[in-house]
């Protein structure tokens, strides 16, 4: 095992450990703060990967703006009644996660390597390239994406606007 | 290798030594110089032996004990982990950011090429805004630790402030994207090494002949941009015009209300570290960063033909010198701001924010790109 | 990259069309506001006739992400009659219930862009995006009811069932990206058919997991839940729109992505298509027959009819195709056609959706009542309606496939829908009392809706040679 993996399977572990935080915290913030932990290692596992960009967006993107709504939100409802949990339903979802896992992880695992795999080279994640490609061989995509935010923007103003 | 770690180490501590050293400084600069705006003494009280040091000694020395011996006060009913973390997060962002915002040129020595830079990022404007989003946590987190009604009105604020204000800061720093063509900070600070007429077109004649001599700065190609990112940074350091987090005649100290002790420190010391990577940012995108006006590695070249050779550890010195003294300069004026205008209200602020700064900052990117356009057909 | 542009014009002039209304909707006085609904509906006829005039294309664009032939066509036309239907619909009742105009319009032309693209989407990719600007504009316009809490409660349900749904597609398409090294569909296709040892497991993981986000978007058993509760509490016209509309973009890209590029997989997918076939025609049908509310019932009569659709999927090949584009045509008019009558029946804010409700209507609106006759006899499924042409291509499109107990799992299913169903008629008919007075929608494009959905209902049964031979040639130009 070389220092990459090294890293690799400690930022992972580190991963697994907060996103469990996230999943068996009763406190709903300190859910929030083990996501924003969770995201954050992510973004470390993308910038190994040679891929900062992706790595810098999704701290941007998700620790540093979504998450904080969240935590607006969870601070303006202050959903203290939450924290009881039915017994019932936990075993059901424990039992539907680990019969899932049951099935993904040996099927994951016991694949051959993704056909074409990328070889990352310098430029390789990098804003230059990410540009390019966003802007010839995704166009169309990445315009009707803006299609999909435009019309999130209409529909959040329409349900949260005050009546007259 | 091990060179190359340690040439690394010592320039994360030289800057995280300067900022930190400079935050304090800045402690003692904001009460003497609101003093000074007020027509008042200011801090005189401690001293030692008698030397009172204009009040350094009181504000470098005398209240940093106070606050580390003092009772680190958690509220009873607060959360007491989050209550703790609370304080590094909001002063980690801060000292990280800095490690991509170059203080120099290239330094040789011997064969060794340093650049005088931390971190040399190729997303370097990108890492400044994630590690600035994360600011906002310590904050929030804070307030909603102490379980107090002041801390959290004003966490409700910070988060709602901030996050407003982040995206008129990334959306005015877009221009000078667009104009330099680079995310990263060095190349930016590079970029404006060059004088306008350099860049202007054939075509614009007369644009080339009367401000043709000026630096390439950020300032001179984006000034709308700075303006708005000036105003957005300010925002999002959370001071006066904008401390609405904290708001004293309203909600006592807001986020800070339940804080004492060290950990309120670190709040002080975060607001005072943020202010000078703002100031570090101004300077490097809008103020040419660490270039000295027509200082080349080799010395001076004068528009007007003149030229004076200097060796290059004097050009190295004069350009770290330069970024520091902007970045002096800048903090002075954020403090300057702070004893100068009065608290918006909060509506004021969000309408600030949304309607006024944002829509400008989109005509602003919307401008440049057809100028950057136009200029990329007709060099 | 070659990147015509003509494959793009019948979304972009809906696009175009929704933009302006959003606009338009900013410098308008309030009363002149129903001027956007013309604009929407002219935009909507524009687009129409766009389909027409490129009726017979094949062209692709941007790296053929995006595929522009008779397929897509066929589904662009149903939607766009849907989606000026539901305009019409909603004119009066818009006004009544408070809802805004400017954005309910450009909403749904948002949704119905959407839709335009998943039906022409030739990349994973793009086919996500288009699902994803139809499913928020959906999700917002079942809460666009403000004044109605059981509509907010609807958005909700539905926004987070559909997140969660739209997590699997999105694993599912990361997995088959994987698997293949591509998301668009004619590079996994000719993957596909690579003659080779053996696909990496992970590529069937995908696929279960995109089968279980489109199941969940046309609202198949056991991904059903959400659709009662939904369909009930959004406003009556856009659960029209989303019964027919939103199923039919959902059935589109399924059938391109699952019948015709991930074809080698078939014999993976036929049993649990199977079973997802049976389950939700019986399920369907089972609790349409208890529920007390019309609207209700017809929300698990659209489930029934989801069932139905899936044998066509299940049969495939040219007659299972053919017969399933056929069978969404004439599903759409009675199911859109009984949600506008009910629209009708609105009497002030209180909607009037029980069975009781229809008492006596035969008499009070002979004419109302005999389109809600005709609706009902259709999704039984009666000749010489639409509903019976549908079943019967259906039905003998999986005999052919040799799918013999498929096909009469669906007549007994049929048979049982008849209860239901008739049970509407025997309310309308034989009854006395429902609905007193004036319903506050007396709107003449409500009643012109009805009546044109009335109208397509016989056409399809009478005379169904044309539209056949359309859905075989759409049929067919996915080769």
């Amino acid at each position: 095992m070389n220092g990459a993996q090294v890293g690799f399977f400690i930022l992972a572990g580190l991963l697994i450990v907060s996103s469990l935080w996230v999943v068996f915290q009763r406190n709903v913030v300190h859910s929030a703060m083990a996501l924003v932990a969770a995201l954050f290692l992510v973004a470390i596992l993308f910038l190994t990967l040679n891929a900062p960009m992706v790595g810098v967006l999704q701290i941007l993107v998700y620790a540093g703006a979504i998450m904080v709504l969240f935590l607006f939100v969870i601070m303006f409802l202050n959903p203290i009644g939450l924290e009881q949990r039915r017994r019932l339903w936990w075993g059901f979802g424990a039992l539907a996660g680990l019969l899932l896992a049951g099935a993904l992880v040996p099927v994951l695992t016991n694949g051959d390597a993704p056909r074409d795999p990328v070889v990352a080279t310098e430029l390789f994640g990098g804003p230059e390239e990410l540009a390019r490609s966003l802007f010839t061989d995704f166009v169309l995509p990445f315009e009707i994406a803006s299609i999909l935010l435009l019309v999130a923007i209409v529909g959040a103003v329409v349900l949260a606007k005050r009546e007259p | 290798m091990i060179v190359d770690i340690g040439i690394v180490a010592i320039k994360a501590f030289l800057v995280l030594f300067m900022v930190l050293n400079l935050a304090g400084l800045l402690g003692w600069v904001e009460r003497k110089g609101s003093a000074l705006i007020q027509d008042r003494i200011g801090a005189n009280r401690a001293s030692i032996f008698g030397f009172a040091g204009m009040g350094l000694v009181n504000t470098l020395i005398a209240d940093p004990l106070k606050f580390l011996t003092k009772e680190d006060f958690v509220p009873p009913s607060g959360d007491r982990f989050l209550h703790t973390l609370a304080p590094c997060l909001a002063l980690f962002p801060a000292l990280v950011t800095f490690a991509v915002i170059p203080f120099g040129d290239v330094l040789y020595l011997g064969d060794r090429v340093i650049n005088l830079q931390v971190a040399n990022l190729n997303v370097g404007i990108l890492y400044i805004f994630a590690m600035g989003s994360l600011g906002v946590y310590g904050l929030v987190i804070g307030a909603w630790a102490s379980n107090n009604k002041f801390s959290l009105l004003g966490g409700v604020r910070g988060s709602a402030q901030m996050i407003s204000y982040e995206v008129a800061l990334g959306l005015s720093v877009i221009g000078i994207l667009m104009v330099y063509g680079t995310l990263e900070l060095q190349e930016i600070a590079r970029g404006q090494g060059a004088l306008l007429r350099e860049l202007l077109p054939e075509s614009a004649g007369f644009l080339r002949a009367t401000v043709g001599w000026l630096p390439a700065w950020g300032i001179f190609l984006q000034p709308v941009a700075f303006l708005l990112f000036f105003t957005a940074a300010v925002a999002e350091t959370k001071r006066i015009p904008f401390d609405l987090p904290e708001a004293e005649s309203e909600l006592v100290a807001g986020s800070h209300v339940e804080y004492s002790g060290g950990k309120f420190l670190m709040f002080f010391a975060g607001e005072f570290a943020e202010i000078v990577t703002a100031a570090g940012l101004m300077t490097t995108l809008f103020f040419g960063g660490w270039q000295v006006p027509y200082l080349m590695r080799d010395g001076f070249h004068f528009p007007w033909g003149a030229s004076i050779l200097l060796p290059h550890v004097a050009v190295v010195l004069l350009q770290v010198g330069a970024f520091t003294f902007k970045v002096l300069f800048f903090c002075w004026l954020q403090i300057l701001l702070r004893w100068t205008v009065p608290r918006f209200r909060y509506d004021q602020v969000m309408r600030l924010g949304w309607k006024m700064l944002l829509p400008v900052a989109l005509v602003n990117v919307m401008i440049t790109a057809l100028v950057v356009l136009y200029m990329q057909h007709n060099p | 990259m070659d990147a015509s542009l003509i494959p793009l014009l019948p979304g972009a002039q809906v696009l175009l069309t929704a933009l302006v209304v959003m606009l338009l909707d900013l410098f308008i006085d309030e009363h002149e506001r129903g001027l956007l609904a013309w604009i929407s509906l002219l935009g909507l006829a524009l687009c129409g006739a766009e389909a027409i005039l490129l009726w017979g294309s094949s062209e692709g664009t941007f790296g053929d992400t995006l595929l522009l032939d008779n397929f897509a066509l066929f589904f662009t036309q149903i939607f766009i009659a849907v989606a000026a239907l539901t305009v019409l619909s909603s004119m009066r009742y818009v006004r009544e219930t408070g809802i805004h105009e400017g954005e309910f319009y450009s909403l749904i032309l948002f949704a119905t862009t959407g839709m335009i693209v998943m039906a022409a989407a030739n990349d994973l990719m793009v086919f996500f995006l288009g699902l994803e600007t139809m499913s928020v504009a959906v999700y917002v316009l079942t809460g666009m009811w403000r004044s109605s809490a059981r509509s907010s409660e609807a958005a909700m349900k539905y926004f987070l069932m559909g997140a969660f749904a739209t997590g699997f597609l999105l694993y599912g398409i990361a997995l088959i990206y994987g698997a293949t090294g591509s998301t668009n569909l004619n590079q996994i296709s000719a993957y596909l058919l690579e003659p080779q040892g053996q696909w990496p497991p992970y590529l069937f993981v995908g696929g279960l997991l995109l089968l279980v986000g489109f199941g969940f978007k046309v609202g198949a058993v056991p991904f059903h839940f959400w659709i009662p509760d939904v369909y009930e509490g959004a406003p009556t016209p856009v659960t029209g729109f989303m019964a027919v509309a939103v199923k039919a973009a959902a059935f589109a890209a399924w059938a391109r992505i699952l019948m015709h590029e991930l074809s080698p997989l078939d014999s993976d997918w036929a049993l649990p298509l199977r079973v997802l076939a049976i389950a939700t025609m019986t399920i369907g049908n089972l609790l349409a027959i208890s529920q007390p509310s019309v609207k209700r019932m017809l929300a698990y009569s659209s489930i029934a009819h989801a069932g139905y659709l899936l044998i066509g999927i299940v049969a495939g090949e040219e007659w299972g195709s053919t017969s399933l584009l056929f069978y969404l045509a004439t599903y759409a008019p009675a199911t859109f056609g009984a949600f506008a009558v009910i629209t009708l029946l609105t009497e002030q804010d209180k909607p009037k959706e029980d069975y009781g409700h229809f008492a006596g209507l035969g008499f009070k609106r002979p004419f109302v009542a005999m389109a809600m006759s005709l609706f009902m006899l259709s999704l039984a499924g009666f000749p010489p309606l639409a509903g019976f042409t549908g079943k019967f291509h259906i039905f003998r499109s999986a005999i052919i496939a040799g799918h013999t107990d498929l096909a009469i799992i669906g007549v007994l299913n049929s048979l049982l829908s008849v209860i239901y169903y008739l049970r509407v008629i025997v309310m309308m008919y034989m009854n006395e009392g429902g609905v007193k007075g004036k319903s506050f929608i007396e709107s003449p494009y409500l009643y012109t809706a009805v009546g044109l959905a009335a109208a397509a209902t016989i056409y399809l049964g009478v005379l169904p040679m044309r539209t056949l031979e359309w859905s075989r040639s759409a049929f067919s130009s996915l080769f």
